[in-house]
């Protein structure tokens, strides 16, 4: 076995470990270091996979700018406690694992009886580097690259329409009226 | 720098994306819902790539670079909507108690 091989087995081993914590901490905090951690290790399976300006765009938008915004809003809504007991979804719980797992079968299987690679040969597998994905950007995908642009725009002016405070809003962010606490 | 099979990219994607399903389906934190739905984001994303070096296009990567930045924008208004949600009504971020549309 290469090099590479080796460290997409341990990387992939460290993606799904880390994907699993994810989803079973009970700390929200915890979800997201463990979140970094997952998209981390994706970012080094671009960088194998021949992508190293994704990798750069994984580590800097994912990794530090999204994750940084999930620990902000949970440390500003100190939402740490865990979810209150839910008796009447208890049998929701294995049946999601069951479902999952049998869609994990099904797309596995569909997918290895399906996909035949094509042949190596030929031309060279494409570097994606930053010169070539904006080349790209700026000429076949100039018009999704400006509609992304105007979803960015909405998307700002969303999230500070719905952050604002309403006129005659006097309370706290966490419900209680300014001076009565004093 | 094809040793690694298109399957064993695709294969991973599979069970990150089974994570990010389970993680929706199990837990009722709304904050952790959105964390598995950048898992689900994620795993499309690697079969992007593993698809776009198997064919030799780079049209897989400028793909992924557009799902990074709608789901750059989803995160930002979907966290504005539970910041929202959190001041004006329960307290909670619970999606159990996220019920009524109006009050």
């Amino acid at each position: 076995m290469s090099a590479p091989v080796i460290i997409f087995i341990l990387v992939a081993f460290v993606a799904v470990t880390s994907a699993v914590m994810v989803i079973t901490q009970k700390d929200p905090v915890h979800s997201a270091l463990w979140l970094i951690l997952n998209l981390v290790s994706l970012a080094v399976i671009y960088y194998l996979l021949n992508a190293p300006f994704l990798m750069a765009v994984q580590l800097i938008v994912y990794a530090g700018a999204i994750v940084v915004l999930f620990l902000f809003v949970v440390m500003l809504l100190a939402a740490g406690k865990e979810e209150g007991a839910h008796p009447h979804l208890g049998w929701l719980r294995p049946a999601a694992w069951i479902a999952a797992a049998a869609f994990l079968v099904g797309i596995v299987t569909v997918g290895w009886l399906q996909i035949a690679p094509p042949d190596s040969g030929g031309t060279p597998t494409p570097m994606g580097d930053p010169a070539s994905i904006g080349r790209l950007l700026y000429s076949r995908y100039l018009l999704p690259f400006e509609a992304t642009s105007i979803l960015l725009l909405a998307a700002l002016v969303g999230a500070l329409y719905l952050g604002r405070r309403y006129e005659g809003d006097h309370t706290d962010d966490y419900g209680e009226t300014e001076g009565t606490n004093v | 720098m094809s040793e690694i099979p298109l399957h064993w990219n695709l294969v991973l994607s599979a069970f990150l994306f089974t994570i990010g399903i389970v993680g929706v389906l199990t837990r009722r934190n709304t904050l952790v819902i959105y964390m598995s739905v950048e898992l689900m984001l994620n795993a499309a994303n690697l079969a992007l790539v593993a698809f776009s070096r198997q064919w030799r296009h780079l049209d897989g990567q400028v793909m992924v670079f557009f799902v990074m930045t709608v789901a750059a924008a989803e995160v930002a208004v979907g966290l504005g909507l539970i910041v929202a949600i959190f001041r004006n009504r329960e307290h909670t971020v619970d999606v159990d108690s996220m019920n009524v549309m109006k009050w």
